[in-house]
């Protein structure tokens, strides 16, 4: 009786997992049926009309959209370009601000009078401009895709390698009493809020970034890239150190009795041998770099600018979904859109789990046995 | 690092030099860093900390005055996950070590969904706390009751997104506590004719309350300091006063920082506010982490 009381909240995890699957993708899945699946509120269900009534009305304008395009283009960079450079303040991110613009509800009313027809979602989603809030909405998907893999890209390049160095002096080189202050302390780097790390960033790395490069944004990708190396940092050393740490002893003892030295056997023997889990922590720190939210709003000047330098702003998924989800209209396609992004972030996050516990743990298991 | 190196030629001890000279750069630069994180804060922070910027609400659209309300705000928001998230986390812990045989299936799903659950980026579990418990559950009572009290974020939504966004913190250290706990006294209370449940309840859980104190202090710490998983259930920039029930809603210092770091009409004005405040916030967290640290060590020594 009580076992099975424990057996059915023990089960609470996986039934949490799904749950998440099915509430993210249900709100999501309302953008494919045309209609909202939750006409919750009144602004919602004004917006459903609005969005199903131009779409037969006025089938072809791809003329006219692809030059609004442009338009809405340069005038975003100009927009960019001429406040941001000369600000000295900290803390102005939000170069581009699509929540400034009108209310939102207007805007849906606003559509239907001027009968401007919006872009089928399968085009506009690969359009290449994100300006979710306008006259016709664009939800292209492009320049948050290359934000996110910028920024992730950068805090790997950055974090990865530091990390795994670091696991590397604390598990094989340093001494007792270095590694009982070293290990905790980068651990230590684990329990920082990632709003306090933006935080950092925001008020100093950026300052320091734009001395050093003299960039002509004060917060770009370089420096969001460099706010999530910090979050990555624990995760790679932590896993990788465990690694590291549980290969045999014998292999190391083998390979010194052959002659090697220390740093040999550490480089050529032991960081091999423990490869996948290396691996496993690399993944896992891509995981958390792509789906670290506060980090990414705060240090990476939160513009979908879908440039690909380094020193350009960038804005990626997840930061998309943390500072326009507050102000969307419920049940709207701008709502359902971020859903679609947040179910992605999920289903890639699932993904590189099971990735590092069925395959890589398995691999590193069967490698251990044999040797 | 005695190593014996005489037969060595010398590029080669040279390249080993550098090799150990790379490591511990790297680790010396990650404990730098970390170290100017603190210094920052504390250097910044501290002369604006006093009990006024404690005890006060803010004032002057956030640029003077105090954290009071989010101080509050977070304590009740970490206390209530608490009280959500720890029997469930403590239940599942004591099914996967007391219970479950570690090969069979259903073990293993729980196993796997609780490492799931650890590396869904919070901000999905924002998604979800909207999607299920405002949109869903919420809306579902008030449809039910014909009450209008749940159907919007509030401080009790926002704990039970937390709840489950901590559990696997939970759960790993609740199972640590418990696989401490050595096997005679389990197989002396089994042999004495008590059943499992009697030695669980009697046992081994009296000789791992401080871990399961632990993990909720951990999770606790983690709690606070999160504010992406919160963006949408409940939390605001101000309040006039606090939260007086569970469907209120709140101010939370993570997220006040976030606000005055971004949104601040008066930027120069608010700095020394923003370092203040985000000062406060890891002395939270800090205290909460060295408290639990405490405690663990103490526990693996006894």
């Amino acid at each position: 009786m009580i076992e099975w009381t424990i057996r059915i909240v023990a089960s609470f995890s996986i039934v949490v997992i799904f749950l998440i699957f099915i509430f993210v993708f249900k709100e999501a899945a309302s953008l494919f049926y045309g209609k909202p699946a939750t006409p919750t509120t009144q602004t919602s269900d004004v917006d459903a009309t609005a969005t199903d009534e131009p779409e037969g009305y006025n089938p072809s304008s791809d003329g006219p959209e692809t030059y609004g395009q442009d338009t809405e283009l340069t005038a975003v960079s100009i927009d960019a370009a001429s406040s941001t450079p000369v600000q000295t303040d900290p803390d102005r991110p939000e170069i581009y601000n699509p929540d400034s613009g009108p209310d939102p509800g207007s805007v849906v009313v606003a559509r239907v009078d001027e009968a401007v027809a919006p872009t089928p979602l399968s085009e506009n989603i690969f359009a290449g401009v994100w300006q979710p809030v306008g006259e016709s909405p664009k939800f292209g998907v492009g320049p948050l895709l290359i934000g996110t893999f910028k920024t992730t890209f950068i805090a790997i390049l950055i974090g990865a390698p530091l990390g795994i160095l670091a696991a590397m002096f604390s598990a094989f080189f340093a001494p007792r009493w270095l590694r009982e202050i070293v290990k905790p302390a980068i651990e230590l780097l684990a329990g920082f809020p990632s709003v306090v790390i933006g935080f950092f960033c925001l008020a100093t790395v950026a300052t320091f970034i734009q001395d050093t490069f003299d960039t002509q944004f004060r917060l770009n990708a370089l420096v969001g890239g460099i706010g999530l190396s910090l979050a990555v940092i624990p995760i790679i050393f932590t896993i990788a150190e465990d690694a590291l740490s549980a290969v045999p002893r014998t292999l190391r003892e083998a390979s010194l009795a052959l002659g090697s030295t220390e740093w040999q056997t550490a480089y050529r023997v032991m960081l091999p041998a423990a490869a996948p889990g290396v691996f496993a922590a690399v993944l896992l720190g891509v995981g958390r770099a792509f789906g670290e939210t506060m980090i990414a709003i705060m240090a990476t000047g939160n513009a979908p600018f879908g440039s690909w330098s380094i020193f350009a702003p960038a804005r990626t998924v997840a930061a998309t979904i943390g500072s326009e989800m507050g102000e969307v209209v419920w049940g709207s396609e701008h709502y359902g859109v971020l859903f679609l992004l947040g179910a992605s972030l999920f289903v890639v996050s699932f993904g590189l789990n099971a990735v590092t516990e069925l395959y890589v743990k398995k691999r590193l298991m069967k490698k251990f046995q044999g040797a | 690092m005695s190593t014996f190196t005489g037969h060595q030629s010398y590029p080669k001890r040279l390249l080993g030099f550098f090799a150990v000279l790379v490591a511990a750069t790297a680790a010396t630069a990650i404990v730098l860093l970390l170290l100017s994180l603190f210094g920052t804060f504390i250097y910044k922070g501290a002369p604006h900390i006093s009990w006024e910027f404690l005890s006060q609400f803010p004032q002057n659209n956030n640029t003077e005055g105090g954290i009071w309300p989010a101080l509050a705000g977070t304590t009740l928001l970490v206390l209530l996950m608490s009280i959500l998230g720890v029997p469930i986390g403590t239940a599942t812990a004591i099914y996967l070590t007391e219970y479950a045989r570690q090969t069979s299936v259903f073990a293993r799903s729980v196993r796997f969904a609780v490492n799931t659950l650890a590396g869904v980026p919070s901000i999905v579990f924002g998604l979800f706390g909207v999607g299920f418990f405002v949109q869903f559950l919420g809306k579902g009572i008030d449809t039910a009751t014909g009450s209008s009290m749940f159907g919007d974020g509030s401080l009790l939504w926002a704990s039970a997104t937390l709840a489950v966004l901590t559990l696997p913190v939970v759960i790993v250290s609740v199972e640590e506590a418990l696989k401490a706990v050595p096997r005679d006294l389990r197989e002396g209370s089994l042999a004495l004719g008590a059943t499992r449940w009697q030695t669980i309840w009697k046992i081994v859980l009296p000789n791992s309350v401080t871990g399961i104190l632990t993990g909720s202090i951990l999770a606790v710490g983690r709690g606070a300091g999160e504010v992406a998983a919160i963006l949408f259930v409940g939390v605001v920039y101000s309040t006039e006063s606090l939260p007086g029930s569970v469907t209120e809603k709140f101010m939370h210092l993570g997220y006040h920082l976030y606000v005055l770091a971004t949104q601040s009409p008066d930027v120069e004005k608010a700095l020394p506010l923003q370092y203040a405040t985000t000062l406060v916030l890891l002395g939270l967290t800090f205290l909460l982490n060295f408290t639990a640290i405490y405690i663990r060590s103490r526990l693996r020594k006894s």
